[in-house]
């Protein structure tokens, strides 16, 4: 029913790293790093390490010069967290921690559709107008009323909207290929189900207007009419 | 004490100032007190429409920064006795504005006037944004087209999410005025109607004012329509805007076909 245009993915994800909490006094810590290293030489070969300063009162120096030591021991720092914005110097991302609960959602397939928490969906009793962007990472978004043109909703889940949707929806934009869109009336910019987008042009002539639902097919977005 | 309203659209060209004019004459004509301030700094054209261009002594950057009373920088119109202009700085720019010399500007307005109409400038940047900050109610400006549309509900967001009172958790009332509406081009399906329109923005419509050459002579008369020719067809549609602020209730009828016949009621109440 679809054409199904994906050129490129964008999503978020949560992944594993091996967090490193280094201690004071910095340099017997070092020398702890380099017995275990001594003991097994690939301990941090190939391993996506984080390192934890978040209870470390460290100077911007001291900071770099652990970069640099830990990187002299080719251990491969992906980001660092709990680190004084002052001591961040672009080398590496400050990361901050997210929650890993949201993903397993997927994994469970024996909760139904319906079974995310209540309170983790959001309500929006108003027009939603040009210019506004409503992100909820954590659920459903309804809106009562109207995506106008130039407005964008972005949801981890579903996106229900009882009205004209001119502007742009993502739906499972953390990652759900079974959340949904629904609406009242097919105006839309842009939709995407976990990535997979499409646009106002993708969408068939006989679908514009109409009261439908979107959700995620094999090869693509599918749109149908609820009428 | 006035009401404050604010004029504003987003995109530029729509008939802001114009209306302010229209609307600050004729509700002065029916002899309410009122004053209307020009925000546009640096670009300032209220003055010209007002036809008080050459009566410009202080403005509202002298009264923002303290350098001028309100008393001296309001310039009262020849024309009729209860209309007055505050003028914008041509030669400054929109950060000479502040957020408290607006404020206060405002605040001492209020006691004097029934009507305090602040002409905002296009765009959302600070001069729209300080221009609306105060205000009890607004009057989104928008022609019968897309971009003009588009604008506007983004103007919307805006009043609901950065003015005085929204941060207050009040709601902000705002009315839809629809200018330079073309009856011709309307019925043969060239511009939006006006359903389409009330279905985008979703706000009270106040009133349509059609397009006209009348509005143009006006301007470069220096007189707001609604004095210069007050039997014209956009003259008597910003009369019947300006009873409805009042709180009457005067039908709204779209504009039709053969210059501006007011014939078809529209099923539609005012705000």
């Amino acid at each position: 029913m679809t054409t199904k245009r994906t050129s490129f993915k964008f999503r978020g994800g949560t992944f594993h790293a091996l967090v490193v909490k280094p201690e004071t006094p910095i340099d017997a810590w070092l020398t702890d790093i380099d017995k275990l290293l001594a003991r097994s030489h690939g301990f941090f070969t190939g391993k996506s390490v984080v390192i934890d300063v978040s209870d470390l009162p460290l100077s911007k120096d001291a900071f770099l010069g652990l970069l640099d030591e830990l990187s002299k021991r080719d251990i491969r720092i992906l980001g660092v967290e709990g680190a004084d914005p002052s001591c961040i110097d672009g080398r590496i991302p400050s990361l901050t921690r997210g929650k890993t609960a949201e993903p397993k959602q997927e994994a469970a397939p024996e909760i139904a559709t319906s079974a995310p928490a209540p309170a983790s969906s959001f309500l929006i009793d108003a027009p939603v107008r040009s210019g506004q962007q409503i992100i909820h990472p954590h659920g459903d978004v309804t809106v009562i009323g109207s995506v106008a043109s130039g407005a964008e909703i972005v949801a981890a889940g579903s996106v229900h909207v009882y009205g004209a949707l001119r502007g742009r929806v993502l739906a499972g934009a953390y990652g759900n290929e079974r959340a949904r869109i629904f609406c009242r009336k097919l105006q839309a910019e842009l939709m995407a189900i976990d990535g997979h987008y499409v646009m106002a042009d993708d969408i068939e002539p006989h679908l514009r207007e109409a009261c439908i639902q979107a959700w995620l097919a094999k090869d693509g977005l599918e749109i149908t009419t609820m009428d | 004490m006035a009401h404050v309203l604010v004029v504003t659209s987003g995109k530029g060209g729509v008939g802001k100032t114009t209306s302010t004019a229209a609307l600050g004459a004729a509700l002065a004509r029916g002899g309410e007190r009122v004053a209307v301030v020009d925000f546009d700094v640096g670009l300032r054209n209220l003055d010209l429409l007002m036809g008080a261009e050459r009566r410009v002594v202080y403005d509202l950057i002298h009264v923002v920064q303290g350098t001028a009373k309100l008393t001296q920088a309001l310039i009262r119109d020849k024309r009729i006795d209860s209309l007055f202009l505050l003028a914008a700085s041509q030669t400054r720019d929109k950060d000479s504005l502040t957020e408290d010399g607006v404020e206060r500007v405002i605040r001492e307005l209020r006691p004097f006037f029934d009507w305090v109409i602040c002409d905002s400038p296009a765009g959302i940047e600070r001069g729209a944004s300080l221009a609306m900050r105060y205000a009890d109610a607004a009057i989104v400006v928008a022609n019968p087209e897309v971009s003009s549309v588009r604008d506007s509900d983004r103007i919307i967001g805006l009043l609901d999410s950065t003015t005085a009172k929204a941060r207050h958790g009040e709601p902000m009332d705002k009315f839809l005025l629809l200018t330079r509406y073309d009856p011709i081009r309307a019925e043969r399906g060239e511009m939006l109607g006006v359903e389409d329109v009330l279905d985008i923005l979703c706000i009270p419509l106040l009133g349509i004012i059609p397009e006209s050459r009348e509005v143009l002579n006006a301007s470069n008369m220096g007189t707001p329509v609604t004095l210069s020719n007050p039997e014209s067809a956009p003259a008597r549609a910003y009369d019947d805007v300006a009873r409805r602020l009042k709180g009457e209730s005067v039908p709204l009828v779209v504009p039709r076909d053969k210059s501006g016949l007011f014939n078809k009621l529209f099923g539609r109440r005012a705000a």
